[in-house]
């Protein structure tokens, strides 16, 4: 049977992913561009038994959650620049007490205000550092719409999993446009649900990891009594002062990511076999790289694609496959000059050339601008 | 035969943290028997807090336990809730927590009228950090921000909830510990959202600036300052200076709200 097809704008895509995924509560406060994503869930959570809320700020929201997944429910919330910033704080709670949860961030210009209405793609160093203190952060890139709901199902599956709040973040080009979407049935897409414990209640450490790092969560109000905190704590949940321990669960829980890079990071690679150039680029920057490219490739220009859908944690061993091997790397980004950073990082002088296009005009790049840059050292 | 209080407490964590001759031990007590008299289960009982010496009482309860972070124990409450209404939630913090960087979600909550039990409190200090002043430290009072006295207007705690649409809402003290009992019992009872402002003393960051120092002299000036509600309305406005009710000081039957959302949107 032919899979129905819907034409679907990118941000009520997330919606339809969040859904397909088994979220029951959405708490949030409405900002351009992500806006829809709330309009449409406050209509569609109840047709599934869930339920919405518009809490008075980004904190309450990002509070209210985290919340919700602590007593269940997979839980969203969705926001852009101001309001990713004012989610930080209680993020950051998130990532210490390994709560699942999943953050849409819909990509706006500048900082402050800035500009409102148009695209950016200048938060990829804050959804790894935008909160203080070390913890691990995961972060996906998705570049159509039809990524936009299979992504946030993986964003889901990848939080339940590892228990850690993970950021879908897209921007507003995605976010505001409308494609065709294979919609996916029931069993077409994997859906994770966390581990919940299993042992005798008396018996429970809240914390205690099993092989794969992660440790079983219970539901508040399902008969497991413990303790959360934002402050280190052990195994049980209760807080310790013990610098020792404290370092060692935080790098338990980076390794809890790292450890699994395989199943996390996932990178699209075009035309790569090859390649003297690659185009790393996300996003929907990564659309317009894509037709540089096979235009570039009509001419004979050996370029390809390095398209990360997972930007955090960085995809290093896909990347490392590439030193010594191309001449050049191009990084079109909406910013002054972020992934470039982490591209010159991996690669380790071993790429001659690794070459930005940055751009924050509230203008998308275009695939004649990468193209002209493609052919610029040639 | 004195009252067992450890059937509510986790093993092994007493001593607690606070100084002493804190008020916090006395509302612990008053909360337990509370709870206890009204035969809640424990697995059905959620408490969150905020950061401060007042949040860090959960984790001596033996419940469903949430310390966030400061100011935002109503925000996770209300995500607890709503996710499962069947829960009773309490939400506690202190006067800084709850008024202060928590004024904004403290406000909301009273207005949505969510079934939540919210616990403040007072002790007119940002006990934790060392006694700075608060939204609620009196005008003149030391703290270690107000050297030269606190040049602030001080928050009523009670009147800001029943202004911002909190459905019940009373006040009580740590020298009226059985009182208090009785209005937690009151406040959880209450379907709709719940406030009870505590005075306590923090005879660390409050009283020694203050001339408060010993404990009992804090005990001793909230029994001679306040005045229980019904007296209170007999009262001129000469009497009332310096003084406050206690008591349960506002009560009305209001939709509340995870049941009207449920019914608008045919979830019930
Ligand atoms: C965002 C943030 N700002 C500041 C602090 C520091 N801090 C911790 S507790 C506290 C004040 C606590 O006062 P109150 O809420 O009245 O509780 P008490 O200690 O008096 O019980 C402050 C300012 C913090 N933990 N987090
Ligand atoms: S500092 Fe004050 S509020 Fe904190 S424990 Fe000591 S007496 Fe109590
Ligand atoms: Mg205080």
């Amino acid at each position: 049977m032919a899979k129905e097809v819907k034409f679907l704008q990118g941000n009520e895509a997330v919606c339809e992913g969040a859904l397909y995924a088994g979220c029951t509560f959405y708490a949030g406060y409405p900002i351009t561009p992500s806006t829809e994503v709330a309009e449409i869930l406050a209509a569609r959570l109840p047709k599934v038994g869930g339920r919405f809320v518009q809490m008075e700020d980004e904190i309450a929201a990002m509070a209210a959650t985290l919340g919700g997944s602590i007593a269940g429910r997979k839980s969203l919330t969705a926001t852009s620049g101001p309001g990713m910033s004012l989610k930080m704080e209680n993020l950051g709670y998130g990532y210490l007490t390994e709560v699942p949860c999943v953050i849409v961030n819909v990509m706006r210009g500048g900082p402050s205000t800035g500009l409102p209405t148009g695209p950016g793609q200048s938060d990829i160093m804050q959804a790894k550092w935008g909160t203080h203190g070390d913890h691990p952060a995961v972060a996906l890139t998705p570049s159509t719409v039809q990524e936009q709901l299979e992504e946030t199902v993986r964003a889901f599956n990848i939080s339940e999993k590892y228990r850690i709040p993970v950021i879908l973040l897209t921007d507003e080009i995605i976010g505001h446009m409308r494609e065709a979407v294979n919609m996916p049935e029931p069993g077409d897409l994997e859906v994770v649900d966390r581990k919940r414990p299993t042992c005798d209640p008396k018996d429970y450490l809240p914390y205690k990891p099993e092989a794969d790092g992660v440790a079983p969560m219970a539901d508040f109000g399902s008969g497991y009594r413990y303790h959360i905190t934002g402050l280190n704590h052990l195994e049980d949940g209760f807080p310790s002062n013990d610098g020792k321990l404290a370092q060692a669960d935080e790098i338990r829980q980076e390794k809890k990511i790292t450890d699994h890079y395989d199943e996390i990071v996932v990178v699209d690679e075009m035309d790569t076999d090859d390649a003297e150039i690659l185009v790393f680029a996300f996003g929907s920057t990564a659309r317009s790289a894509k037709e540089a490219i096979k235009m570039a490739r009509a001419e004979g220009i050996k370029v390809g694609l390095f398209r990360p859908l997972t930007i955090w944690p960085f995809p290093d061993k896909h990347l490392q496959k590439y030193k010594n091997k191309v001449k050049r790397i191009i990084v079109p980004e909406m910013n002054l000059g972020m992934a470039i950073l982490e591209v010159k990082r991996v690669m380790e002088g071993t790429v001659p050339s690794i070459e930005g296009i940055n751009q924050i005009d509230s203008e998308p790049i275009t695939t004649i601008t990468i193209l002209n840059k493609i052919k610029e050292g040639k | 035969m004195a009252y067992d209080y450890a059937k509510y407490l986790r093993a092994g964590k007493i001593p607690h943290i606070w100084c002493p001759g804190c008020g916090y031990g006395i509302i612990m007590k008053s909360i337990i028997r509370a709870v206890d008299g009204l035969g809640m289960n424990k697995d059905d009982l959620v408490f969150t807090s905020g950061i401060g010496c007042a949040s860090r009482l959960p984790g001596y309860i033996d419940a469903n336990t949430l310390h966030t972070t400061h100011g935002r124990s109503l925000g996770f409450a209300t995500g607890v809730k709503m996710a499962k209404p069947e829960l009773n939630v309490i939400a506690l913090g202190g006067d800084g927590d709850m008024t202060a960087i928590g004024g904004n979600h403290f406000i909301h909550a009273c207005r949505r009228n969510i079934d939540i039990t919210c616990l403040v409190f007072n002790n007119y200090i940002y006990g934790m950090t060392g006694g700075q002043y608060s939204p609620t430290t009196p005008k003149a009072a030391r703290a270690t921000t107000s050297p030269y006295g606190n040049s602030d207007n001080q928050f009523d705690i009670a009147q800001l909830a029943i202004g911002a649409g909190a459905s019940f809402v009373a006040r009580s003290t740590t020298y009226h510990a059985v009182p208090m009992e009785k209005l937690i019992k009151q406040a959880i009872e209450h379907k709709g959202f719940s406030v009870v402002e505590i005075i306590a003393g923090c005879p660390t960051g409050y009283g020694r600036k203050n001339k408060l120092a010993s404990p009992a002299g804090m005990i001793e000036w909230q029994k001679a300052n306040s005045v229980n509600k019904v007296q209170w309305d007999k009262m001129t406005a000469e009497e009332q200076a310096g003084k406050f009710p206690i008591g349960v000081l506002h009560q009305e039957e209001k939709p509340e709200f995870i049941e009207a959302y449920d019914a608008n949107v045919g979830l019930s």
